[in-house]
């Protein structure tokens, strides 16, 4: 019931957040928010799963009710977790606690509703992550758009309008694309499966397959559904060429939207692609190697060449998402242990690492009212700390050792390398190269707006940033350091999840 | 238990509470014909449709109707020309649900309005109709019981004397509704010409024995007929275009109560004359085709025409009377996906869906009726802002319009998916299903662009500079969150719903 519990804890939450007076919303909101962290720090604590969630692991804290009976379908409210899935569910748990502390500065207006869907999008986080019938899954998984969507289109910058809208028509098409998808594929599976549960259809899937469905072949309509699923989780991950709602919804967003939306939302797609199609299409995924892997490169090169091209600082750390997310996908094309397990290492560093960008960028901002490289430098004279860390934090972006962002990026190309489909090597070469260019854009962004002589294009004094801007900053680094330091804190757990899929579900 | 004891008329209990109810308003009305004690007088009202609610849904809860093998009361035959079984009770409940919501909401609607008594008595008269359609199974009774539904509704439509739209959308309603009454009504006598019968298992022996087999001709004009009746009465096409009319000219609760109900009721006696009447199969050989064919096009004809529409509108209130076209043609598919072996799963998932739209759809006009209370103005862009000053309410707006549209977390979803999966299923004996289950999901799509429209408006854009403070009627307010409250619990609560409905629809169409 652990589970359930968490999840109530937000949702409550989020509704006496949502009717609280504005003046107390913020610090009521972060002291709610502290329970499910703690409540997801015990549940670390106490992992007893085994195995991998949907290939008949041992799944921690599960619970599994019947929901509904329709046809000869079952629909379950069912829970669990495993190594893949409880890392991120701390990781969510930890970015909405910091994320809501770094609006206090930010946010000045309708802040009950502010925090209130931030603790809804907690909620729903929690429970995509957690949830194992495809049902649940996708209620959770959809709860996220509609608060997400208010949350730019309210808060959000100037053109924000036209960033909620975008940001939610493309991920609700894609969506119904994966939706439609899914029930193709539990239809076509026939007799095989008498429910939605995830674990059943993995183990159908990998057990002869479906059978056909109004005329496609079985093998035919597993390929179909793979590639609409790829394409799916893709728009969100997001990979080139699904990625331009992904800009213009950061830059508007306000900064803890941001947080959360590059530290965690992007995370649902990758998660996703690695509980869908690399663990349910093993063949699919050895056919489409080739082109994945390439789709992989062209995201960590051409984003990271985006990233150069900008002058605002949120945009570059946006196009930079696009280019780690890239990373994630060669890691789970490797379909080696380290491969995917890095992978899953690096949605969690990277929901770190990115947070704190964004924080950092936001506490700039918040002092000076730009984002543009060419209105500013030298501000690290003036913020000496907050600079400190924007520093500290690219450098775990370009990954310094010791940081978890080295941890991560060296598994994956470790695990590339040694992976089976053609030009492997080739293909990871290639993404090596992005780190020089992740380097390049950072330190050149950097060189001009907080070294140098102090000079600001707009009319604010910039002081020191107060000590709750810094704060959640400062908790980022130390976790991101930790992680450097000993990944195995989450690898091991990772890799023991991670190793079912690779050996096709026969333990 | 107690029910055994109860005599079989009681079975009817849901209807003659509020028959009941309607009487006791009128005699308050000529005690003090000038009274204008609206907590008296929606009191009433409330009580009586809440009480009519508890009984159905404690019938239910008894097993009335649920069929005796499965542990069940049976189907009660309370006087001639009714029948009580799952059906029957499902519908009362939507029908005593959304009047309850709407008589709440009309007690601050209608401060200052000088026919308060009237108003009610007329919407429990109405709500009285639509109950007994649920349970009506004999053609006289059916018809009867639609004009007791009918009737008052013209009335109330017109309700607001003062307003030129009130009184013109009251007369194009009345014209249209007695203009397919009478179609109705003829459709009934050639249906009694063909097979001597008006009792609907009558006339389904009379066409399984091959009687009416020389009078094929006049049967299929007869049911044509019927189907136009029903489409008066579910907004429909053909017989839609006084929708949008009555709807944006009648008090804003008044809208809800004919969207929701009055359009449920519709659907009941749909159900229930074209399941039990004219069984498929045996009713192809006598008249030439089947009835599902007629319901295919309808269905795919008035989703399409409805959101479509909707998606044009400026007038909000104008926009919901087209999604409520809309929503007409997604619950036909329970009509049109009914085959010779059965169809209880699409049948229940229009009937899940019916239920649903009794929350999504009266709280969205409920809305509207808010909004005619603030003043604020008829069009999208009256609209604007209104987040800031009244969160709760826009908040359950946008819980109504997600649902609409058909969006997790909120039970439109369910309902929805549930139709596209009977659509789905019935495709395999009928490959035309496939049409209609792709037209279900291009309408929903594009539905979410003109509910999402009213969401932007209401959150995104900013207010106007000038704009009086909000009052917070209480009686709205909580009539709106209610209903709010319901479309969301009524997910994990989906259990329930669906045995109630598959299994009312197995009854029938089994």
């Amino acid at each position: 019931m652990m589970i359930e519990a968490l999840i109530a804890v937000a949702l409550v939450g989020a509704l006496v957040t949502f009717v609280a007076p504005n003046r107390v919303a913020g610090k009521l909101a972060f002291a709610i928010s502290l329970v499910p962290v703690a409540l997801s720090l015990w549940l670390f604590t106490a992992f007893d799963g085994s195995g991998n969630a949907l290939l008949d692991g041992t799944l921690a804290f599960e619970s599994h009710y019947e929901w509904i009976q329709l046809g000869e379908y079952t629909i379950s409210w069912f829970v669990g977790l495993d190594g893949i899935s409880l890392p991120l569910v701390v990781l969510t748990t930890i970015l909405t606690s910091l994320a809501i502390m770094s609006s206090w500065t930010p946010i000045d207006e309708r802040e009950s509703q502010f925090y209130g869907l931030v603790l809804f999008i907690e909620a729903s986080l929690i429970g995509v992550f957690a949830a194992l019938d495809f049902f649940l899954w996708f209620i959770f998984w959809e709860a996220v758009l509609i608060p997400m969507y208010l949350l730019i289109g309210i808060w959000g910058g100037p053109r924000r309008k036209y960033a909620a809208i975008k940001f939610f028509v493309y991920t609700n098409v894609a969506s119904l694309l994966m939706f439609g998808a899914f029930i193709a594929l539990v239809f076509g599976l026939g007799d095989a499966v008498t429910s939605f549960a995830l674990p059943e259809v993995t183990d159908a899937m990998l057990n002869g397959g479906p059978e056909g469905f109004f005329g496609l072949e079985g093998t035919t309509l597993a390929s179909v559904v793979f590639v609409a699923l790829f394409i799916g989780f893709a728009v969100k991950v997001p990979v080139v060429p699904f990625h331009t709602w992904l800009p213009d919804a950061h830059v508007e967003a306000p900064t803890p939207a941001s947080v959360l939306l590059a530290g965690v939302l992007l995370k649902m797609g990758t998660y996703a692609l690695l509980r869908f199609n690399f663990t349910m299409f093993p063949d699919q995924v050895e056919a489409y190697a080739v082109p994945i892997a390439a789709i992989a490169v062209i995201s960590v090169i051409y984003g990271a060449m985006l990233a150069l091209a900008q002058t605002d600082l949120k945009r570059i750390v946006a196009y930079s998402s696009v280019s780690s997310m890239g990373y994630v996908i060669l890691g789970l094309i490797a379909y080696t242990q380290f491969g995917v397990g890095g992978a899953t290492f690096q949605m969690v560093s990277h929901g770190l690492i990115s947070g704190l960008m964004f924080m950092a960028v936001g506490v700039i901002y918040n002092a000076t009212h730009t984002r543009l490289v060419t209105d500013m430098s030298g501000i690290a004279d003036r913020m000496p700390v907050a600079v400190g860390i924007l520093v500290a934090g690219a450098f775990g972006y370009m990954g310094l050792p010791l940081m978890s962002g080295f941890a991560a990026e060296y598994f994956i190309f470790f695990g590339a390398f040694g992976a089976d489909f053609a030009y492997a090597p080739l293909f990871t070469g290639l993404a090596m190269f992005g780190i020089v260019l992740v380097a390049g854009y950072l330190l050149f962004a950097l060189q001009r707006t907080v070294f140098g002589p102090y000079r600001l294009e707009t009319d604010y004094e910039v002081s020191r940033a107060p000590l709750h801007d810094l704060a959640p900053m400062f908790v980022l680094l130390g976790l991101i350091i930790a992680l450097g330091v000993a990944p195995d804190l989450i690898f091991e757990m990772i890799t023991d999840a991670v190793d079912p899929i690779l050996e096709g579900g026969d333990l | 238990m107690a029910i055994y004891e109860l005599p079989q008329w009681a079975a009817l209990g849901p209807a003659l509470l509020l028959a009941a109810t309607a009487l006791m308003l009128f005699l308050f009305d000529s005690i003090s014909p000038r009274s204008t004690n609206r907590s008296l007088l929606a009191g009433t009202a409330a009580a009586g449709s809440l009480a009519s609610l508890a009984v159905a849904v404690w019938f239910t809860a008894a097993g009335v109707g649920t069929p005796t093998a499965e542990g069940g009361r049976g189907v009660i035959d309370p006087t001639h020309g009714f029948v009580v079984d799952q059906l029957a009770l499902y519908f009362m409940i939507v029908v005593a649900i959304v009047t309850a919501l709407i008589v709440v909401a009309s007690y601050d609607y209608l401060v200052d309005h000088a026919y308060q008594a009237e108003y009610y008595s007329l919407v429990i008269l109405a709500a009285t109709g639509m109950s007994l359609m649920a349970a009506a199974d004999s053609l006289v009774t059916i018809f009867i019981a639609l004009e007791l539904a009918s009737l008052p509704s013209y009335a109330l439509v017109a309700i607001l004397k003062d307003n030129r739209g009130s009184v013109e959308a009251g007369l194009k309603y009345f014209l249209i509704g007695a203009l397919s009454s009478a179609i109705f009504v003829y459709g009934i006598s050639l249906v009694y010409g063909a097979t001597g019968h008006l009792e609907l298992s009558a006339i389904a022996e009379v066409i399984t024995d091959g009687e009416a087999d020389p009078y094929g001709g006049l049967l299929g004009l007869g049911l044509l007929m019927l189907i136009g009746g029903v489409a008066f009465k579910t907004a429909s096409v053909p017989f839609h275009f006084w929708a949008p009319e009555a709807y944006e000219g009648a008090p804003a609760p008044i809208s809800a109560f004919l969207s929701s109900a009055s359009k449920a009721a519709g659907f009941v006696i749909a159900f229930r004359i074209f399941t039990e009447a004219f069984p498929l199969g045996e009713i192809g050989a006598v008249i030439g085709f089947d009835w599902t064919v007629a319901f295919i096009v309808l269905a795919i004809v008035t989703m399409t025409l409805g959101n479509f529409a909707a998606a044009t509108q400026d007038n909000v209130k104008r926009m919901l009377a087209y999604s409520s076209i809309g929503h007409a043609g997604y619950a036909l598919i329970g009509l049109a996906g009914l085959t010779v072996d059965g169809g209880e799963l699409v049948m229940g998932a229009a009937m899940m869906h019916l239920l649903v739209y009794g929350f999504m759809n009266t709280g969205a006009f409920l809305f509207v009726a808010l909004a005619e209370h603030w003043g604020v103005g008829r069009t999208f862009e009256d609209y604007n802002g209104l987040s800031a000053q009244a969160p709760v309410a826009c908040a359950a707006m946008a819980v109504f319009l997600f649902s609409l549209a058909g969006i997790p977390p909120f039970g439109g979803f369910f309902s929805k998916y549930f139709l596209f999966v009977g659509a789905i299923e019935a495709a395999a004996a009928n490959m035309a299903m496939l049409v209609v289950a792709a037209a279900l999901v291009v309408n929903s799509a594009l539905s979410l662009y003109y509910y999402s429209r009213l969401v932007k408006a209401l959150w995104i854009e900013e207010p106007p500079a000038t704009r009086d403070r909000l009052a917070q009627p209480t009686g709205i307010y909580a009539a709106i969150v209610v209903a709010a409250v319901m479309t969301i619990v009524i997910l994990p609560g989906f259990g329930p719903v669906v045995d109630a409905a598959i299994g009312a629809a197995e009854a029938v169409v089994g």
